[in-house]
């Protein structure tokens, strides 16, 4: 587990957000190496660089060929990433929103999870998918769902979530330069929130947590939308007394167990905050490898936080329900330590 | 054959489905007497192989489900022979005949679909997955549809790379109702991918007969909705069939884009080995094996003074000897070891 803050002395420092850090990765990524392709739906100048801008002036620079607007056909364009990935290509796919990736779940799932497997180790899918997903825009059931849990299941994809700028741009030039396919989730309610950056940031390996605060009472693993939540929380902890170890996992799968189980042998006790879903969800995977792994040094059961067994809402007041908030956080902490 | 006849459909042999005037009456390829030795010879290689495999099953030597392309020879062995080592094909759980066709050597091809380590996947992928880059091989999919969405890629890669290559995604009749058919051909026609959609129409869906699962009377007429040239093809006549690979393929390299064939043919044992074929009437079936392209191609070529008996005779027992070999081989070849669970799922190895 690392911090990967250069310090002041030494580096530039810059303010940019989640989605300034990921174009600044694609435009040096593609710089770097002429075979890193940018695609999906109205990625090109042409289509205004991505519903969002995040790909603008991709096009303009490295070409129409190498940056290219599809059809709105995600199963399409998994199967353009898969074969251009097999035939030495680093295609970075765009899928614009997680829940879209349902229409293309066989070419990930079936063909760019597994083709290496089943060809005994002789193709390689060194893909990326780019896909922006959470919950808090009122874009209800199928706009904002986070649905890492099931590539986290599937053997062959890396999950990666990042939470904030620096991680955004360096675990994104890692995921392009894996060998292996990388589903890489933007979210919504990190993807466009400022933060500082090194001015030359690189890249960060994929499956090591990021400690985002020490502690020593409880530990609260998270990712993604939920690491500002649960760092907040930490802070309402500080002030009650209770010291809060903060892990940011950044990569969901491989995720960093000996990070995690290293922290929690430490403290004695953890809660698991995800914005997925709780019920058979990535926490619970996390939650039960704590409890065999420490099962005697635990001073209290492991707690789960997610989303409950429900579409995302639309309403504001129920998708703020939906949503794990820091108050929620702080409730757990405090009743494991009673 | 013609090419460009309007009035063929209604004779259920020829559809044009085509735009462009490329491809005129009179500039049809023929192949000439030594592609044509070596479509049969593929034939022959792909019904010996087939002969061998069924026979392994029978004698329960082999344990795995088996879609024999008996029957559907012509299609891949006549576009194999205009193909080379650096095209590709991506074809799908039936498509054995497609890679033999493409002369992908038969030992490993032996060893993985008898579950050995020296199988070209390791044992890992079997006879519905195999894979085999140096002869372009690329993909075997178990998914109906999924060859055609992963063969754009490819032809993206040979755009990208300003190479000449072509890629054939090789499907069945079932398979262009499904999206991927519908995704794939789209975006290759507005990419203009160098992509040869090739179906091998065999009159069933699984179980489903054509007309009960499929809107149109030629596939070849979807084409036209995608902007692509799209022809309905004798796919068990050789000279049809170079006719119209031939110009796809020129028409691919030459960087006009891509074209769906839509071969006509029949499988004569059925979806999987062991179908009691209730679906179809015995006397289809038997028109069918009646008009074998197998022999028929072979009496050709010994009536056209292409080939000897004496030396088709030789051909086919020298055939037999690689299949023989490969049989031998495979099954004198080690399972793969337990580790080979952590061993490419990803490029790093997963520690034990």
């Amino acid at each position: 587990m690392s911090t990967d803050t250069p310090t002041l002395d030494t580096v530039e420092m810059l303010k940019m957000t989640g989605q300034q850090a990921v174009s600044a990765a694609l435009f040096q990524a593609m710089e770097e190496d002429p075979k890193v392709l940018v695609f999906g739906e109205d990625v090109a100048d042409r289509e205004g660089g991505g519903v969002m801008g995040t790909t603008k002036g991709l096009s303009t620079k490295f070409g129409d060929l190498r940056v290219r607007s599809t059809p709105i056909a995600e199963q399409s364009i998994m199967g353009a990433a898969i074969g251009a990935a097999m035939a030495g290509y680093k295609p970075v796919a765009e899928i614009m929103l997680m829940n879209f990736i349902t229409v293309a779940m066989d070419m990930i799932v079936n063909h760019a999870a597994k083709l290496r497997f089943m060809s005994g180790g002789q193709s390689q899918v060194p893909l990326v998918i780019r896909t922006l997903t959470g919950a808090g825009w009122q874009t209800a059931g199928q706009h904002s769902d986070h649905y890492e849990g099931w590539f986290a299941h599937t053997a062959g994809i890396k999950v990666v979530a990042p939470s904030c700028p620096a991680d955004y741009k360096g675990l994104l030039l890692s995921a392009i330069q894996d060998p292996d396919p990388v589903l890489f989730i933007e979210n919504s309610q990190t993807m466009f929130v400022p933060g500082e950056i090194a001015a030359n940031q690189g890249p960060i390996p994929l499956g090591k947590a990021r400690l985002v605060q020490e502690g020593k009472d409880i530990t609260l693993i998270t990712y993604s939308g939920m690491v500002a939540n649960t760092t907040a929380a930490a802070a309402e902890l500080a002030k009650a007394g209770i010291s809060a170890e903060v892990i940011d996992l950044r990569t969901v799968s491989p995720w960093d167990k000996d990070a995690v189980l290293a922290s929690v042998e430490k403290t004695g006790r953890a809660v698991v905050v995800t914005e997925a879903g709780r019920y058979f969800g990535p926490s619970a995977e996390i939650a039960a490898t704590i409890q065999e792994t420490l099962f005697g040094k635990l001073k209290a059961p492991v707690r789960r936080l997610g989303g409950p067994y429900c579409a995302v809402p639309f309403a504001k007041v129920l998708e703020d329900a939906y949503l794990v908030q820091s108050a929620d956080v702080v409730a757990a902490a405090k009743g494991i330590l009673g | 054959m013609q090419l460009n006849s309007e009035a063929m459909p209604e004779q259920g042999v020829f559809q044009r489905g085509n735009m462009s005037q490329s491809n005129q009456a009179g500039n049809a390829a023929t192949p000439d007497s030594a592609a044509q030795l070596d479509i049969f010879r593929r034939m022959l290689r792909i019904e010996r192989n087939d002969d061998a495999t069924r026979a392994q099953i029978r004698r329960g030597r082999i344990t795995a489900p088996y879609y024999s392309a008996r029957g559907q020879e012509v299609i891949p062995s006549t576009l194999s022979n205009l193909l080379t080592n650096d095209d590709k094909i991506c074809t799908i759980y039936r498509g054995i005949h497609d890679m033999v066709a493409k002369d992908m050597p038969l030992r490993p091809l032996w060893a993985e679909i008898c579950g050995r380590v020296d199988g070209t996947c390791k044992g890992k992928g079997g006879p519905m997955h195999l894979t085999h880059p140096e002869t372009g091989v690329m993909v075997t999919t178990g998914i109906v549809g999924s060859s055609m969405p992963i063969a754009n890629g490819f032809g993206w890669a040979s755009l990208l790379n300003g190479d000449k290559n072509v890629t054939i995604a090789y499907f069945g009749d079932g398979a262009s109702n499904i999206g991927a058919f519908h995704e794939a051909l789209n975006l290759a026609s507005v990419w203009k991918l160098p992509v040869i959609f090739v179906c091998a129409n065999n009159g069933f869906a699984e179980h489903t007969r054509y007309e009960n699962g499929t809107s149109v009377d030629f596939i070849a007429k979807r084409a036209i909705g995608y902007g692509m040239p799209g022809f309905t093809v004798d796919g068990n006549d050789p000279f049809d069939m170079y006719a119209h690979a031939h110009a796809a393929i020129e028409r691919a390299r030459a960087g006009e884009g891509p074209t769906l064939l839509e071969c006509k043919t029949f499988r004569f044992m059925g979806h999987v080995f062991g179908d009691a074929d209730g679906y179809m009437t015995k006397e289809e079936k038997e028109a069918a094996i009646a008009a074998d392209p197998l022999p028929a191609f072979r009496q050709k070529l010994i009536d056209t003074g292409i080939a000897t008996e004496a030396q088709l005779a030789e051909l086919q027992v020298k055939l037999e000897a690689e299949v023989q070999d490969a049989i031998d081989f495979a099954f004198a070849c080690d399972y793969p070891d337990v580790a080979e669970l952590r061993r490419d799922v990803f490029a790093e190895e997963i520690p034990a």
